[in-house]
């Protein structure tokens, strides 16, 4: 008995979509956990009911609209409930894949850098653009801070800059390395019971209590990853985006 | 950190996957760079449809859920301050209407006794005068009355004296001498 706590990361390729260059497209496993976690949040949104007095399902909904909306509305202000339908799917999008990638056998998605970087840079091109369009070269003013003297502005400046064109590399890191990390743990401790008990037979199996224990604790925090990486990921996007919409504050 | 940690396992995660499908270059599945493409593509795809769906369908449905239960909770607040006001209105009124009542009710009440009184005296100054009337008449009949008896007594006391004077002298006395004899005792 082996422990592999990598395998669960890997791509495998269900069927071929087509080529783009001498790439080849596939429909992986990874393309299919995203198709579930479309169907949940459609599902969820769109199977609930509309009543005056909500069911479960459709308090979830309602949950899920009204903790994005007043997130936004905490950080970016009214004017950022213009990007709620972006920053709700980011937000639903990476807590269902998360909560469902949970579930032993299923596959993680964010727990791939390319994925949390494309949606990182998503964010990223979404609030330069959106910014440099709204407020011109008025858009540079996040860069000069106020009440700096002007002996060290150029240093404040040249922070401020790498810092801005740091936030796709935090934003998405953040968001893979917790899930990865915390998968590679849950597997890693889940692994050592069937170890022990293969290995040390009975002994092995009560032994193997321990970390059966931590399993299912590290299975609970991961929950609370789960929701709470969806959280931050979509809370710095409205702090970016606030950025767009309000340039020197 | 993640780079390191999956530089560690990549001989044994290597050895799995060669031997799994034998399609996966370096060890470490997250930086094997010949699936970038497919992630991509499938991201792209299914983000934009879940952005289309989120955007013009679910957000429109649920926020308009949301707002008309606010609407209809506005409304009926709204409705139920409506008809308290109604109710206080009601109330008032009736408040109004009951001191009127009250009013009027003592108004006629004092009224009566007013008129009650009124007739009570009457009838008992017309029972006075009428009592009085009757207390003249008696007392005139009495002083008649008595009159009579004393000019009675004064013709009893003339007989008396005659008879009297007759027993004593024998002598009938003369009815002129007794009158003045009599009238003389009756002023004494």
């Amino acid at each position: 008995m082996k422990i592999d706590p990598i395998h669960q990361f890997n791509i495998e390729p269900l069927f071929t979509i087509g080529h783009i260059g001498n790439h080849t497209i596939a429909f992986t496993n990874s393309s299919l956990y995203m198709l579930v976690a479309v169907v949940v949040i459609s599902l969820l949104m769109l199977a609930s009911g509309t009543q005056l007095v909500p069911g479960r399902l459709q308090s979830v909904a309602e949950i899920s609209y009204e903790f994005v909306a007043s997130t936004i509305r905490s950080t970016a202000g009214s004017e950022g409930m213009k990007f709620f339908p972006l920053i709700f799917s980011l937000f639903m999008f990476i807590c269902v894949s998360n909560l469902v990638g949970i579930i032993p056998y299923t596959f993680t998605i964010s727990s791939h850098l390319i994925v949390t970087a494309a949606l990182a840079l998503l964010v990223f091109f979404t609030v330069l653009i959106y910014g440099l369009y709204k407020n011109g070269l008025k858009f540079f003013k996040i860069f000069v801070p106020h009440g700096v003297p002007i002996y060290i502005l150029p240093l404040v400046m040249f922070i401020e800059i790498l810092s801005f064109f740091l936030r796709p590399v935090s934003h998405s890191v953040r968001l893979f390395a917790n899930m990865l990390a915390g998968h590679i743990a849950l597997k890693v401790f889940a692994g050592f019971v069937a170890m022990l008990g293969f290995s040390l037979g009975a002994v092995g199996w009560i032994g193997g209590v321990l970390p059966l224990a931590l399993t299912v604790a590290l299975t609970s925090l991961e929950l609370l990853v789960a929701f709470l990486q969806a959280y931050v990921f979509a809370i710095l996007t409205c702090i970016y985006l606030n950025d767009a919409i309000h340039p020197g504050h | 950190m993640a780079e390191s940690h999956g530089g560690a396992k990549s001989p044994a995660a290597g050895a799995h996957t060669e031997a799994d499908g034998g399609h996966h270059g370096s060890g470490f599945p997250p930086f094997e760079s010949s699936t970038f493409a497919s992630q991509l593509v499938s991201l792209a795809i299914f983000f934009v449809v879940l952005y289309v769906i989120v955007s013009k369908l679910a957000l429109p449905r649920i926020g308009g859920a949301i707002e008309a239960r606010q609407n209809k909770i506005e409304g009926d607040l709204a409705e139920a301050q409506k008809l308290k006001d109604m109710s206080d209105a009601a109330l008032k009124a009736y408040e109004s209407e009951l001191a009127s009542a009250r009013a009027r009710a003592q108004a006629i009440g004092n009224e009566t006794r007013d008129k009650l009184n009124a007739q009570a005296e009457a009838e008992r100054k017309a029972l006075e005068d009428q009592l009085a009337a009757k207390l003249a008449e008696a007392e005139k009949t009495i002083a008649s009355t008595r009159t009579a008896a004393m000019s009675n007594v004064r013709g009893i006391a003339a007989d008396a004296a005659g008879t009297i004077v007759q027993q004593l002298t024998g002598v009938v006395p003369d009815a002129a001498s007794i009158n003045a004899a009599v009238d003389a005792s009756l002023k004494g």
